[in-house]
């Protein structure tokens, strides 16, 4: 039987958000347009007539805009327009995730139409319609786009897809129980007439929002679960999908820009004659700590740039250098003050009756986002208006920055969001809209920003470095009697807030992962000693597990070692309380062959975690050679990431992630001297390539939960099961990240 | 003034000798399905084809073309192995992001068409200058293969 | 026995004062004033500009990102490290106070402007055959430069080599006495040759092995040298090491673009000296060189193992976009790295895509069983500055560990230039450490 909305686990509703008066607040308005917002219920406020501000078209659809849209527009993610044209407004920015497609699918499942159906765009900012619940912000990251939008998305379909069965009934004359829906058209079953959506759209507008919305029984998906092509993609294999690198508006010029490249330095003088002197330039723009040279092609921009001799007052951070900075870590974590993150049980006893104690040290880098699409913004600054193309995370965010900027109202800045080629978290900070604003600001024409991938590498801002100390007690039986971790770093929330984070406040990025494993410890502590470096940081993909879970499974392994017992009988040993973790451990073991005769020099490794409401257990098989090279074998994942609500991607996001981890494990550290970063491109950042990468399995769990976030799940997966399976194939256990290869060539 | 043919028509460009293609392609004829990636040949993004072999238009001078015909990544799904390689893209569902795509599907056609039955070790040989931050990897390589069966 | 010993008394003295007097009798300054018919005016700093470039003064003159002749490029030796200075007309800490006949002492005596000795790094006993007219218009051009304000770094020698004075004796060997004096058996083309190869160009500070006192050993001229870690090839008529081989087009296109079909490109300091300054020659000059450096007799025979191999086999077995099938079986750590990071623009048949200048047929480097130039510029990379713009090519240092770059660099020279290299990681550590 079909279920009524129950409290979902991640506590978007409420009972009372059902209430008539609460739904009363979202009928505001009436007449052509019935608004209402059956969007993050909590958050759900209607527009006025004519409030709702434009929706641009990206990537194919049409160019009818929001004010001018007639048709059925129930809330802020659907448009049935009288032609019979259905427009989906995602809530989340794509990516490369597939939450076009994710999210298209919850709004279709209840709204019965087929993906073939359907157009989507990008929601335009506005906090009210398309706040995501779980971040609290109009923002995508964190893996908590499914999470989010599981239950609204398809109460959005649901009810407009109720309101349009009633328009039909109400037509013929006849029981709404005696039609259904099915490919955008209502049928009366018994005389068999059907009404297309479109023919419904004025009648459906006039229909009273249901109070109970009734959702479908899983068992009767049509969509979830299956097996669903990504709508975006067609697009993306013929060169037609336009990111906002590729927006190309009359009159538009195009910026290079070179910024100090001392961390935080500023722009003393430049003489900008022998810029404009290179045919094609149009402008040179000085901003307080670069220099932007405007042309008619990225080119003469870039020819202009180079012409220049800019003098940089490099102020007080010229000797800002990444071993300092791991220095300073160091001292932090031994004699600074740690900020609790989570206890559980008697941690003091726990060591007074460990038989042993193992511990270590780990230590993590700095890491580059390094998205394929490099940086770019463009901008027009109007006396009445602020203009911005971009593909952004956080579109509001953009919004507010430009308005700061521009002394504008939001209302007046348009912020149009586009594919995106790469996010990472790096998309989901400013700096670049508010560069690209100070020098649209400067000029009359729209101006694209694009800064070269080495300024993309050397101004991004990075995942943080942590230093790391963990330590166990060990019972006789080798089994935990006590884990602590005290994690050492900047944090991302302090750098990310305008008035920072204070002192003595946890950032909770920056233990989790450690704070809570899928493990039964009989104490656990975990603090963290804040230490920012003096450059800003971010969030990068996988979050705090990509930084703890290499820690605490690389330990995990430490201890089975100490125990003398195998990496995988010792995590079996610790998930009496986690059914749903020991299922991927297992299934992922049993599938890679776990325990099978290797050659020398080869190991497996695993790793395992539970983040972003998902399961992953991973095994890596590696060899390496007596040069120290590591060649990759055999990658076995197993995952339960709920309800999944498309296998493809679900099966694509494991092996992305993974393999954008191996990256960093490899060969990603971002290092500075003399307050410069010393990476500048793919030549000295660099990324795993096809010929590294060996066959690659990922076996699903079926699950009847709540669907879990899996685009960070592979990432977090990647550096420990490879330390791991490194650790048994040489014995050499590499506890800093990127693994050092010279450590392991045999001398 | 050059001139150059691109996907079949011609086009007369003002632009400084020394212009990569890539800039050229992008901010002057308006193709923008041909990527900036890097800028320095190392990512791939950027490839096209210049009389059907693989070129990495980033470092590639414009006076260098020629009369030699362009094809980009709106053009090849007109060649055969260009049309099978973007239906095995789709069918096994390759690509996430995309932005690296462009240049994916432009040198596995490029291979396909020299070789039309490649190995692992012709696929590495191929594809390894091609790099994708999302980690389309192994799907790129079943595509290729599907792509080699049709 | 008493007049034996006073006489040799009297020599020791002798030569003690003899010696004193070398060392420590200032050095005269010559008047100089301009021969009949030098320009003047723009034309002599055109003249200048040209000479400057053809000696390639701003190549040691500039810092990395720093002002062009404003100095401070450190040279570091193994005793210490030694500073260019600033050039630029300031009065203070360049060389605006300069006298032509300061400026043409420099030149050509390698002595500074308060009579100090300067460091042989200052390739006076090149400068020393520029004419005197050629020195003064060297010295207007730079004369018309903007002033920077730019101290130049103390230099940081080691006793006894911070004791200027000493390069007296160094001179004394070393220092040509005479300015350039044209071989009237020779053709005007050759003369004019030698004199930019000789004098202006410097190319024997690189080419020319050096013998234990720093002294350029011309009994080998033109033999090839190593400093730095980059090897300075073997430019003299051999047919096997040097350009015997080498048609004269071939010659003028690699002094002139950095690079020669089927002769591969210039990197390392030879790059930065087309970059800088070769390829703003005259075709007629360039052509002058290459007519004189036909003269030099053949020096040094390669071995078999590092004569260019023209036409290796593997480049025939291999089509631009893929190696030989038993490379690809193979499937090698370099073979590998190579097609990851390499082959997009050096291609496989050695013919070089996007730029001719990545081609590595018959390129020495690649033929070089000790990887000694290719080790280097896969650590740090290259950057020619063309007349059809910058062809580049990026570090790998930084992302590469020491056995990678050894199993591409050995995985190169098999391929490209058919030896059978055994280059170690070790030597790749040796290579980081200049």
């Amino acid at each position: 039987m079909a279920k009524k909305i129950s409290g979902p686990s991640y506590g978007l509703l409420e009972p009372g958000d059902l209430s008539v008066t609460s739904r009363r607040r979202f009928l505001q308005g009436g007449g052509a347009g019935l608004l209402m917002g059956f969007v993050w219920l909590r958050n759900g406020k209607a527009w006025a007539a004519g409030e709702e501000p434009s929706l641009k078209v990206i990537g194919g659809g049409d160019n009818n805009g929001g004010n001018t849209f007639q048709g059925f527009q129930p809330g802020g993610f659907i448009r049935i327009a009288g032609d019979g044209k259905i427009t989906f407004i995602i809530p989340n920015t794509e990516m490369g995730q597939g939450i076009y497609t994710g999210e298209s699918m919850l709004i279709a499942e209840e709204l019965e139409v087929g993906l073939d159906q359907i157009t989507v765009i990008p929601a335009p900012p506005n906090e009210q319609l398309y706040q995501q619940p779980i971040l609290k912000s109009q923002a995508t990251g964190g893996s908590t786009s499914i999470r989010g939008a599981w239950i609204p998305l398809r109460q959005a379909g649901a009810a407009a897809r109720t309101m349009l069965v009633a328009a039909a009934a109400a037509r013929w004359g006849v029981p709404a129980g005696e039609c259904t829906a099915e490919r955008a058209v209502v049928k009366h079953g018994p005389t068999g007439r059907t009404l297309g959506y479109g023919e419904l759209v004025d009648d459906a507008s006039k229909q009273t929002v249901p109070a109970d919305i009734v959702l479908k029984d899983p068992k009767d998906f049509k969509l979830v679960g299956k097996p669903a092509k990504r709508i975006d993609t067609p697009s993306k294999v013929n060169g037609s999908a336009l990111y906002g690198i590729d927006v190309r508006l009359p009159g538009m010029k195009i910026a290079a820009v070179e910024v100090c490249p001392v961390v935080d330095g500023k722009l003393k003088d430049v003489d900008t004659r022998p810029a404009r002197a290179v045919p094609g330039v149009v402008d040179v723009v000085k901003l307080d700590n670069a220099v932007a040279v405007i042309g008619d092609h990225f080119w003469a921009a870039r020819q202009g740039l180079a012409a220049l001799d800019i003098n940089w007052d490099n102020g007080s951070k010229e000797n800002v250098s990444t071993q300092r900075i791991v220095e300073d870590l160091k001292t932090a974590s031994e004699v600074g003050k740690p900020v609790m993150g989570r206890t559980v049980g008697d941690v003091a006893a726990g060591f007074r009756n460990a038989a042993k104690t193992v511990e270590a040290v780990y230590q993590l880098p700095f890491l580059a986002h390094a998205t394929m699409e490099p940086i770019n913004t463009t901008v027009h600054v109007r006396p009445d208006a602020c203009e911005i193309w971009v593909g952004t995370q956080a579109p509001t965010a953009v919004q507010k920055a430009a308005a700061d900027l521009t002394g504008l109202p939001v209302e007046k800045v348009i912020v149009n969001n586009y594919m995106i080629g790469g996010g990472f978290g790096r998309r989901l900070i400013a700096d670049s809209i508010v560069q690209a604003v100070n020098i649209a600001k400067q000029v009359s024409y729209p101006v694209k920003v694009i800064w070269t991938r080495e300024q993309d590498i050397k101004h991004d801002l990075f995942r943080p470095a942590y230093y790391d100390h963990i330590k166990a007690g060990l019972g006789a039986d080798g089994m935990p009697t006590v884990f602590t971790d005290r994690v050492t770093g900047g944090s991302v929330l302090g750098s990310y807030l305008p008035k920072g984070l204070p002192e003595g406040v946890l950032d909770t990025d920056a233990i989790e992962g450690a704070a809570e494993t899928p493990y039964d410890f009989p104490a656990t502590q975990v603090d963290w000693v804040r230490k920012d470096p003096p450059i800003k940081v971010n969030w990068w993909r996988g979050v705090g597990p990509t930084h703890n879970v290499f820690v605490v499974e690389s330990f995990i392994d430490e201890m089975a070692q100490a125990a003398g017992k195998d990496p995988v009988e010792y995590r079996r040993a610790l998930l009496g309380k986690n059914p749903r973790a020991l299922a991927v451990l297992n299934l992922a073991a049993e599938k890679a062959g776990w325990g099978e005769k290797l050659p020398d020099r080869t190991g497996r490794g695993i790793s395992l975690h539970d983040s972003f409401g998902s399961y992953l257990a991973v095994v890596l098989e590696t060899s390496v050679s007596p040069a120290g090279e590591v060649k990759l074998r055999r990658i076995t994942a197993a995952v339960d990431c709920g309800i999944n609500i498309n296998p493809n991607s679900v099966k694509a996001q494991v092996e992305g992630g993974f393999v954008f981890g191996l990256s960093a494990a490899l060969y990603n550290g971002i290092t500075l001297a003399n307050g410069q970063v010393e990476q500048n491109n793919f030549n000295d950042y660099r990324q795993i390539r096809i010929n590294e990468i060996p066959p690659f399995e990922v076996h699903i769990v079926a699950s009847g939960e709540n669907p879990g976030g899996l685009g960070e799940s592979g990432t977090v997966s990647a550096a420990p099961s490879l330390g791991n399976a490194i650790f048994a194939a040489t014995g050499v256990r590499l506890r800093t990240l990127p693994f050092d290869r010279e450590e392991l060539r045999q001398k | 003034m050059i001139s150059l043919k691109i996907n079949g028509q011609s086009h007369d460009v003002d632009v400084p000798g020394d212009m990569p293609l890539l800039w050229v392609l992008r901010d002057v004829v308006g193709l923008t399905g041909t990527k900036f990636g890097c800028g320095i040949a190392q990512c791939g993004a950027c490839t096209v084809h210049i009389d059907g072999k693989p070129v990495r238009s980033c470092v590639m001078n414009v006076s260098a073309v020629g009369d030699r015909p362009i094809t980009t990544v709106e053009a090849v799904g007109e060649t055969p192995a260009g049309k099978k390689v973007q239906e095995a893209w789709l069918d096994l569902e390759v690509v996430q992001c995309g932005y690296c795509q462009s240049g994916q599907v432009m040198s596995a056609t490029a291979l396909l068409t020299r070789n039309p039955r490649p190995s692992d070790a012709d696929i590495d040989a191929a594809m390894a200058g091609n790099i994708c931050r999302c980690g389309t990897y192994p799907r790129i390589r079943a595509a290729i293969k599907k792509a080699a069966e049709v | 026995m008493k007049r034996w010993g006073l006489a040799l008394l009297a020599v020791i003295v002798i030569l003690i004062v003899a010696v004193g007097a070398f060392l420590f009798i200032p050095h005269r300054l010559e008047e100089v004033s301009a021969p009949q018919g030098m320009p003047t005016g723009q034309a002599l700093v055109q003249r200048g500009e040209y000479l400057a470039r053809a000696a390639d003064c701003v190549a040691c003159h500039t810092a990395p990102g720093g002002k062009q002749y404003a100095g401070g490029l450190p040279f570091k030796l193994p005793v210490g490290t030694i500073y260019a200075p600033n050039i630029t007309p300031d009065k203070r800490s360049g060389i605006g106070d300069w006298s032509d006949a300061e400026f043409v002492r420099a030149m050509h005596h390698g002595v500074g402007k308060n009579g100090e000795d300067l460091y042989p790094a200052f390739p006076y006993a090149s400068y020393a055959l520029m004419t005197t007219e050629d020195a003064l218009a060297v010295k207007a051009y730079l004369f018309t430069l903007a002033p920077v304000q730019a101290d130049t770094p103390a230099n940081t020698l080691k006793f006894p080599f911070d004791q200027r004075r000493l390069m007296r004796f160094w001179k004394l060997l070393f220092l040509p006495g005479h300015r350039f004096q044209p071989d009237n058996g020779k053709s005007p083309d050759v003369n004019r040759g030698a004199y930019l190869v000789e004098a202006l160009a410097h190319c024997g500070e690189c080419h020319t092995p050096r013998n234990f006192m720093y002294g350029l050993d011309n009994a080998h001229k033109f033999a090839g040298a190593v400093t730095e870690g980059w090897k300075a090839y073997n430019i003299t008529s051999s047919k096997t090491a040097g350009l015997g081989d080498w048609s004269d087009q071939q010659v003028a296109d690699y002094l002139s673009t950095g690079h020669a079909d089927k002769r591969g490109s210039a990197a390392g300091n030879m790059g930065e000296a087309v970059s800088l300054s070769l390829r703003h020659l005259t075709p007629d000059d360039i052509r002058s060189m290459v007519a004189y450096l036909r003269t030099i007799p053949s020096q040094g025979t390669a071995t078999t193992e590092s004569a260019v191999d023209l036409d290796p086999p593997a480049l025939k077995a291999s089509t631009p976009y893929s190696p030989t099938p038993d490379e690809l079986q193979d499937a090698s750590l370099g073979l590998q790295i190579f097609q990851s990071a390499c082959a997009s623009c050096h291609a496989w048949n050695g013919e070089g895509l996007q730029s001719p200048h990545a081609a590595l047929i018959g390129s020495q480097t690649a033929n070089d069983p000790e990887g000694t130039n290719l080790i280097q510029v896969i650590l740090r990379g290259a950057k020619l500055e063309t007349n059809q713009g910058t062809i580049a090519m990026p570090a790998f240092g930084k992302a590469y560990s020491d056995a990678e770059i050894a199993a591409v660099s050995n995985y190169v020279i098999a391929h490209f230039g058919n030896k059978k290299p055994a280059i170690t990681p070790e030597d790749v550590a040796k290579a980081r450490a200049f």
